[in-house]
């Protein structure tokens, strides 16, 4: 069986969920790899989601909001687009490839944007295979 | 009546909590007055095999300082829980991992090749590293094995209580031991001992107002201000993403804080605390500009996870 990755998507509500219901109503084909949480605006994505969908086995995590200037709460994306580097830069000592944590900007409109991202992440990540730390339990185990 | 006994030990640890113990001055007396020292390799001779045949929970209480990093450290650590009514992870290592815990970020063959062949002190021309076992003339000589990861001690055993700190700071240290000495009910399992609930931030007397960094400050490169807070100046202080409890020494000594204390209660991960700290503060809307800043942190796990990687969300790198 082909792998099929795991990826958690943390989207906005005001615009970057929107934007994926619109995918779905206007019947948009995308892979199924992503599991969609709602959150009120990107800016509520605290670093801490990211390392506990990591630790949990997600082989990658999509965060998405409004693009800047758009945001329902005038600044919460920005504060995620400061706070994304530093955590990329983390996770890369940590050993997790770049290409796994994505920071996207998904209007309300831009439904076939979402659909187009999420496919070439899934692509992207399956090209990369699955995440080492979603082999938890065989690395408790060695010593 | 007997005393009850009292153990301390080290596992993978500096020596630096032993020393705190004895920095509590002329109290250790009321610890001699009103215990039975049955083990503190640090201080003085005792055998494990007389701990060996112990009854269960014959002692009172053990200070265990030090994390796993051994198979040595997780046998005591076992036999200790075993033989001890109370078990007290004492200080950042025990308790979180400690800053030992940053080798997790790297395997264990580099580590001994760090330590054996590489590092500039070392003069070791046969390449000899440490085994597990090896054969002289005499019989068989065995080493404790070096496990892959390092571990902190309720990852390993049953932990009762906790105490941090980097080392833990002597008055807590002082009003713990009065507290067992005049019997006083005990707090609830899992407690911190001689901490606080809140953040750092809430105990620092500095100045703060609206925090905007346009540039990271290092206090090797540049003197901060006495008065404001160190944050606000650029350093690096993890005082918003640490547990209080220490008198807030560190920073009123003009340092920043390195979190030694471990995440305030509720927080699942102080480095991403920290990180979310930091970086919500960066003074600039350009992607280009906050990558420059972001530059200037040159060991992000290194700085936020200084003392808890090991009971971080991730644990460790990808080893």
């Amino acid at each position: 069986m082909s792998f099929e990755p795991r990826i958690i998507g943390i989207l906005c509500n005001w615009c970057s969920y929107t934007g994926a219901d619109l995918a779905g109503t206007s019947r948009m084909k995308y892979p199924p790899n992503v599991r969609v949480v709602r959150v009120m605006c990107s800016g509520r994505v605290d670093p801490t989601f990211v390392l506990k969908a990591i630790a949990e086995g997600a082989d990658g995590v999509l965060i998405a909001g409004c693009h800047p200037g758009d945001c329902h709460y005038i600044n919460g994306n920005i504060k995620t687009l400061r706070r994304y580097p530093l955590l990329k830069k983390m996770l890369s000592q940590f050993g997790i490839e770049d290409e796994r944590i994505r920071l996207e900007w998904v209007s309300a409109s831009e439904g076939d944007r979402f659909a187009g991202i999420v496919k070439e992440m899934t692509e992207t990540i399956k090209k990369l295979g699955p995440s080492r730390f979603s082999r938890k339990n065989e690395r408790e185990v060695a010593l | 009546m007997s005393k009850p006994k009292l153990a301390i030990y080290w596992a993978a640890s500096c020596g630096g909590c032993d020393v705190s113990i004895l920095d509590i001055h002329e109290h250790i007396l009321d610890v001699d007055k009103n215990f039975e020292l049955v083990l503190w390799p640090v201080a003085a001779d005792f055998k494990y095999k007389d701990i060996e045949i112990m009854q269960d929970q014959e002692i009172f209480l053990t200070l265990f300082n030090g994390s796993i990093r051994n198979s040595e450290n997780e046998h005591i650590a076992k036999l200790l829980r075993k033989k001890s009514k109370v078990l007290v992870a004492f200080g950042s290592c025990a308790h979180l991992g400690g800053i030992i815990g940053l080798a997790n970020l790297y395997k264990k063959e580099d580590i001994l090749d760090t330590v054996y062949n590489k590092s500039i002190s070392t003069h070791n021309p046969d390449k000899i590293i440490p085994k597990t076992t090896v054969q002289v003339k005499e019989g068989e000589l065995t080493l404790p094995k070096f496990y892959n990861y390092l571990r902190s001690l309720d990852q390993v055993v049953d932990v009762d209580y906790y105490i941090p700190g980097c080392p833990p700071n002597p008055e807590q240290v002082v009003s713990i031991v009065k507290h067992v000495i005049e019997k006083k009910p005990l707090p609830p399992k899992g407690s911190v001992l001689g901490a606080g609930e809140k953040s750092q931030c809430e105990e620092c007397k500095r100045k703060k107002n609206i925090k905007k960094i346009r540039e990271i400050k290092r206090i090797a490169t540049s003197i901060p201000d006495p008065e404001t807070c160190l944050l606000e100046q650029g350093f690096l202080c993890i005082g918003p993403a640490t547990r209080s409890g220490c008198g807030v020494a560190c920073v009123n000594a003009g340092v920043p804080c390195r979190g030694c204390y471990g995440p305030p209660p509720n927080v699942m991960d102080q480095g991403a605390k920290m990180l979310s700290a930091i970086a919500s503060v960066i003074d600039s809307e350009s992607p280009d500009e906050i990558n420059k800043i972001i530059e200037q942190i040159i060991d992000p796990v290194g700085t936020f996870y200084r003392f808890s990687l090991p009971t971080s969300l991730l644990r460790r790198s990808d080893i």
